[in-house]
């Protein structure tokens, strides 16, 4: 029986060969890339309905983070504050700006503003904002310098890597309570941060859970 | 004398093959199925059923993946339920295949050449139908690609718990899907040139060119193919014993009552390979009565197959006999609670179908006439798959619904989407077992051959002993001359 594939059909399986395997290669990179969660999540800045500038607020005027999300050290939940909390001042303040018609809106009709969630954990992960708040985790940890921020904009992955790593070494992550919402603390007298956190284990007992029902409960 | 000599042929060495048939006939015959002028209307009209179900799998594991596995039936206590029993099922349906193809290839069984093919064919689809139920029951099988295999990721940030016999399920059952198709594969390229060879030019000719490797049929292709095939026989060996095992480990490494024994890696195997066997019964003779195939697949084929199916039967009731035996002997009260109420309790009579389907039932094989009645093993085929997955079923829902606390007692029912999975899995292995009958050679065209020379020498010794022995008449009233 004559060969019924002319001979140069063997150089083009060979090069094929290659060539499929060195681009499957560099597919999976890419899309092993492209799909983690540290380029997928970080950096999600959705536009919200008032322009409030975090910057202004708690890093100009210094509020403590605390004033608005006022739940924290008690909840699993940090609130968003109701209206009610924002003309606690604009009452009195800025009463005439235009960024602010939303609020005053919300306030006189009692709808609530809709604001639009930025860190958001997947509803299989079970989280407490009080337990991290009161072991020592400042906010700045795992939403970093939001005083810094315009828009509220995330910056860490908040996925399964991120929360094992401080669950596995929470010490570099600690430190006194009363400094958990001073999102430029740096430890006094340029002591090491994670010596101070090995001191705030042994005196509080830490030991974040590192088996599945930690938080997959 | 005459009468005795045939009687000696009949019994010794009854026919693999019809007696009249030459190598050219079994090649043509073999390949006529893939080269229907006009597909028959009867293939399409089982194909639009199957791959209904087929449809029906997807829309049922769609509407699993959007809503969450609670679609299923199996909560607290019995946190498995149908979804394991189907994938135990399906996983045990496919050891025949390797069975038939790599262990009685090293016995030397020659008769497995008739059915090997379609054995192995099987083997690939039940390993898919499995696979998509423990993979499906995570929730999210995308993401289960890093919960399954050790891939380093930025997701999880922790490898996987060696220590679990679901995750040597993992490799287990991988490795017997990556070696089966491999061993298929290999089988096939020589029957692949052959059609190639008989094709007329175009896609078909195109198509089965490619999938065969440019063989040719020298020796040195034979040489080394016969080398590879024994190499992945040898390493599917293994496998046959391995899975299965490593699957009863899902279960035997617990603490369960009914779940925590001994027995059970060798009663899982002799299951398997029982209900392997029926499978391939079933498809066999649907195959063999639809296609005509009555003198490749002989009487003496099923016969052996119906004696195999005897002997894992009496593996499997021995062990129902020992795990009742040991719960007494255990004198432990769990395990005494547990068996009890496997025969008098709420799910007594999936107990009894079990026990009638796979201990009763095939004793009828005992009786030759019945290991050589068509109608018969049909039926025992299809009743020891019954009672195989009935089986399944009480060591996982059975064990899994009277906890240690009678406070956590429950009673599993499926739901319709339950029911509609493991239909839709039906669609999906027939959809692929016709698309297979369809389009590759449903018997191993090369192996049949190779019985054809020891038959055709038997034939040929008879013949010189009739012409010793006898006249001439006699050799004429034997068809021989």
């Amino acid at each position: 029986m004559a060969a019924f594939f002319p001979k140069i059909v063997d150089k083009y399986v060979q090069i094929g060969g290659i060539l499929s395997t060195v681009g499957a290669v560099i597919g999976i990179a890419v899309f092993a890339y492209a799909t983690s969660p540290s380029v997928l999540k970080t950096g999600y800045q959705p536009v919200q309905p008032v322009p409030y500038s975090h910057k202004l607020h708690a890093g100009n005027m210094g509020m403590d983070c605390y004033y608005c999300h006022y739940t924290v050290y008690k909840a699993a939940y940090a609130a968003i504050p109701p209206t009610q909390v924002c003309m606690n001042c604009h009452a009195k303040v800025k009463t005439d700006s235009p960024l602010l018609e939303k609020v005053r809106e919300s306030y006189a009709t009692g709808q609530p503003v809709q604001w639009v969630r930025v860190h958001k954990l997947a509803d299989y992960v079970y989280f407490n904002h009080s337990a991290h708040i009161n072991s020592g985790v400042s906010c700045v940890s795992c939403h970093g310098r939001v005083d810094q921020m315009l828009e509220v904009r995330q910056v860490k992955p908040l996925n399964m890597f991120f929360c094992l790593e401080c669950h596995r070494n929470p010490a570099p992550n600690l430190r006194p309570v009363q400094y958990v919402t001073k999102l430029d603390w740096t430890p006094p007298n340029g002591e090491d941060p994670a010596v101070i956190g090995r001191r705030i284990i042994a005196e509080k007992h830490i030991s974040p859970p590192v088996n599945c029902s930690g938080c997959h409960r | 004398m005459a009468d005795l000599a045939s009687v000696i042929r009949e019994e010794c060495n009854p026919p693999m093959l019809s007696r009249d048939m030459s190598y050219h006939d079994i090649t043509d015959q073999i390949s006529s199925v893939t080269e229907w002028k006009k597909t028959p209307k009867q293939w399409w009209i089982l194909i639009t059923i199957t791959s209904s179900l087929l449809l029906l799998l997807l829309a049922m594991l769609t509407y699993l993946v959007s809503t969450g596995i609670g679609v299923w039936g199996n909560n607290s206590p019995a946190g498995w339920a149908w979804d394991i029993t189907n994938f135990v099922w399906w996983i045990g349906i496919g050891h025949a295949g390797t069975l038939i193809s790599a262990i009685l290839f090293l016995l030397r069984q020659k008769w497995r050449t008739a059915i090997n093919r379609a054995a192995e064919a099987m083997t690939i689809f039940a390993v898919a139908c499995a696979a998509i139920f423990p993979l499906f029951h995570t929730g999210r099988p995308w993401r289960a690609v890093y919960w399954l295999f050790p891939i380093p990721n930025t997701y999880l940030h922790m490898w996987q718990n060696y220590r679990s016999p679901l995750e040597w399920d993992v490799f287990a059952v991988s490795t017997y899907g990556t070696v089966s198709i491999l061993f298929w594969y290999t089988g096939l390229i020589p029957d692949l040139a052959t059609l190639r060879d008989r094709s007329p030019n175009g896609l078909r000719k195109v198509m089965y060119g490619i999938f065969s490797l440019g063989w040719r049929g020298s020796s040195t292709h034979w040489k080394h193919y016969e080398k590879a095939y024994m190499i992945l026989a040898g390493i599917s060996t293994p496998l046959v014993l391995s899975v299965h095992t490593i699957v009863s480990f899902d279960f035997a490494v617990s603490v369960i009552p009914g779940w925590h024994t001994t027995v059970f890696p060798p009663y899982f195997v002799g299951g398997a390979i029982f209900s392997g066997f029926a499978m391939v019964m079933t498809l066999l003779l649907l195959s063999r009565w639809a296609l005509h195939l009555e003198n490749i697949i002989t009487m003496r084929h099923l016969e052996v197959m119906n004696k195999v199916i005897l002997a894992t039967s009496m593996i499997v009731g021995y062990s129902y006999g020992t795990e009742f035996f040991i719960a007494w002997y255990s004198g432990d009260i769990y395990e005494r609670f547990h068996f009890f109420n496997r025969i008098t309790g709420p799910y007594w009579w999936a107990w009894w179908t079990m026990c009638i389907c796979n201990v009763v039932i095939p004793q009828f094989f005992w009786v030759k006439k019945m290991r050589r009645n068509i109608a018969v093993m049909f039926i025992i085929s299809i009743t020891t798959n019954i009672g195989m997955w009935f089986e399944r079923f009480v060591i996982i829902v059975l064990s899994l619904h009277r906890d240690f606390l009678p406070s956590s007692w429950g009673y599993f029912r499926p739901t319709w989407v339950d029911v509609c999975t493991y239909l839709g899995t039906f669609g999906l292995f027939l959809t692929l077992y016709l698309l297979f009958v369809k389009f590759l050679p449903m018997i191993a065209i090369g192996e049949v051959k190779s019985t054809l020379s020891a038959q055709n020498h038997v034939e040929h010794v008879y013949a010189h002993y009739l012409e010793t022995y006898e006249g001439a008449e006699t050799k004429e009233t034997h068809g021989l001359a």
